[in-house]
């Protein structure tokens, strides 16, 4: 059975965690969209051609969403639990009645709501500068909620593997951001020349990227199928992790 | 009186084959104050941790409440707070909110007028809006306490709760464990400070090498290994013991200027030893010119019982 009130108290805090630094956590990808939308979008974009009939300011708004909410995501995930560990407070957390249900909840289900909050923000700041629709508003919301969720539970777990903050960078620096980069963020993976096209299917994030353009303009580089099961299957993997992880207390309890 | 929490064959081997804890056995009795004395490194934290949830034991079994605390450890860890040693918690939030939030993780629904009478009880209720790292290390310390009780535990672990506190504020924290226990709530405290063990302490226990090597009343280990000490300041030197006091235990020192007696069980028969001495001392014409007495305090014991279980 699930301790509800602990889930509701871990969520809470972990939102004030959040609020507490809403300027910073605001401000940074208004900034940041704002300045791929100059960038990409105003100096590079009028020089392109529609991809798939969708203006190229458009069409990369689903890889700039992409790219906020899996740094954003896995760096408050991680940060969350890595600062208890840090500051030693987690010793509240391991000695309450709450298992992994309770923390998965309330840790996850926090970072989900920052990352709805964030989508919302990149959106409406990019109303600014295109004019978009969204073909599945409600599969759009659901592939998000989605992904936030796979990437808080990936960021959980970077959060427990790290020991210092160097690791705890390490991940989303040195490989989640490339691969964003390189996942078909600002480009279709159709305009790749071969064998490019071909290995670049190897990289899982073109999947989200791809999945998350389907629900904004109903086209998309892969099956969207395909999309939501590599999301489906990577959510679960890190929920069988984060399992392991509490029935072991791996770096967690001594 | 009741068990409230049962530790039996507890181990723990770390993953360096460091053994914190050698098949400690202990039963803890409900309402009292149980004190956990043992050196740096003994095992004491580990003990604590153990109990709560923050190690994994390598063997044995641990009953809290009747539960097992391996299988049925939700029920039994909401009614076991714990005071750690270190000053770990989260330095911007405000106390009321940090102590509210306590309550909620484990389990039990907002109630304001509680926190309100935890923090007044703890002296905080002035501070309730101000960020923890604000306040000073003592106040840090009652915020622990703090969160702590907000869940209403009946069992509540004391890990070194006066560790680097002056001693005003080592008294005060004695008063708030004084009324905790007034409460009911059975608190098992580790400390440094025998003079803590023996100002609050129904029972102690000591603690070394993972091995728990005493456990008693407070007063029927200082009765059973408490001595009286006796310096007896003589008029004259003296080179031999006379044969009317030589079945005391005594000795010569400073060079024949003084006696020494040694003896007693902590229970007062070494004063009466001593005082059965002097009218010797007396009835033999042998003179003295000041005497002094003392009782061996819970330190003496715990020194001479670790240097025993050294050798």
């Amino acid at each position: 059975m699930i301790a509800w009130r602990s889930t509701w108290s871990i969520y809470k805090r972990e939102l004030s965690r959040f609020l507490r630094t809403a300027f910073q956590s605001v401000l940074a990808p208004v900034l940041t969209t704002t300045l791929y939308f100059i960038v990409f979008g105003a100096a590079i974009g009028g020089r392109m051609p529609d991809l798939g009939g969708v203006d190229y300011g458009a069409f990369i708004i689903p890889g700039l969403l992409m790219l906020t909410l899996l740094g954003e995501t896995t760096s408050n995930s991680s940060f969350g639990i890595y600062m208890p560990r840090f500051t030693g407070t987690i010793y509240e957390l391991l000695s309450a009645p709450v298992g992994v249900a309770e923390t998965l909840i309330g840790f996850v289900g926090a970072a989900m709501t920052k990352s709805l909050i964030l989508a919302a923000i990149i959106l409406a700041t990019a109303r600014f500068f295109v004019d978009y629709s969204i073909a599945h508003p409600l599969f759009a919301v659901l592939y998000i909620m989605l992904v936030a969720a796979a990437f808080s539970l990936f960021g959980f777990i970077l959060g427990v593997w790290a020991d210092n903050f160097e690791k705890l960078g390490i991940i989303p620096m040195l490989f989640l951001t490339p691969l964003t980069f390189l996942g078909g963020t600002f480009y279709s993976i159709d305009m790749l020349p071969s064998p490019w096209d071909t290995i670049a299917l190897a990289n899982p994030i073109v999947y989200l990227v791809s999945g998350l353009r389907w629900t904004f303009y109903g086209s998309s580089d892969v099956n969207i199928w395909i999309s939501f099961g590599i999301t489906l299957t990577f959510l679960a993997a890190c929920i069988a992790v984060i399992t392991y992880i509490f029935k072991t207390g791996w770096r967690l309890r001594a | 009186m009741e068990p409230i929490l049962e530790l039996s064959g507890l181990t723990k081997v770390y993953p360096g084959g460091l053994k914190a804890l050698d098949d400690v056995d202990l039963t803890i009795r409900k309402g009292e104050i149980f004190a956990l004395l043992g050196p740096n490194g003994a095992g004491k934290t580990t003990l604590i941790g153990a109990v709560c949830g923050l190690v994994r034991p390598s063997g044995g079994t641990m009953r809290a409440f009747g539960h097992d605390l391996a299988c049925d450890w939700r029920r039994a860890r909401a009614r076991i707070g714990l005071v750690p040693q270190e000053l770990s918690t989260d330095m911007f939030e405000p106390v009321k909110r940090a102590v509210s939030y306590s309550r909620g993780l484990f389990g039990l629904p907002p109630d304001p007028a509680r926190i309100e009478e935890i923090l007044r009880s703890l002296s905080l209720w002035d501070k309730r809006d101000e960020r923890i790292m604000a306040l000073s290390g003592g106040m840090k310390r009652r915020v622990l306490i703090a969160k702590a009780l907000a869940h209403e535990p009946d069992l509540l672990f004391l890990d070194e709760p006066t560790a680097g506190v002056d001693v005003e504020l080592r008294k005060g924290m004695w008063a708030i464990i004084d009324q905790m226990r007034a409460r009911g709530v059975t608190i098992i405290l580790t400390t440094h400070y025998i003079e803590e063990a023996e100002e609050m302490a129904d029972r102690v226990g000591v603690i070394r090498n993972g091995q728990i090597i005493a456990v008693d009343e407070k007063e029927a280990l200082m009765a059973k290994l408490g001595r009286t000490e006796a310096h007896i300041a003589l008029a004259l030197p003296m080179q031999t013991l006379p044969p009317a006091i030589a079945q005391f235990p005594i000795g010569i020192e400073q060079g024949g200027m003084s006696l020494c007696y040694r003896g007693g069980d902590g229970t007062g028969r070494g004063k009466a030893e001593v005082a059965d001495l002097t009218k010797a001392l007396t009835h033999a014409g042998i003179d003295y010119v000041g005497i002094e007495t003392r009782e061996s305090s819970l330190e003496d014991i715990f020194v001479s019982l670790l240097g025993e279980n050294a050798q």
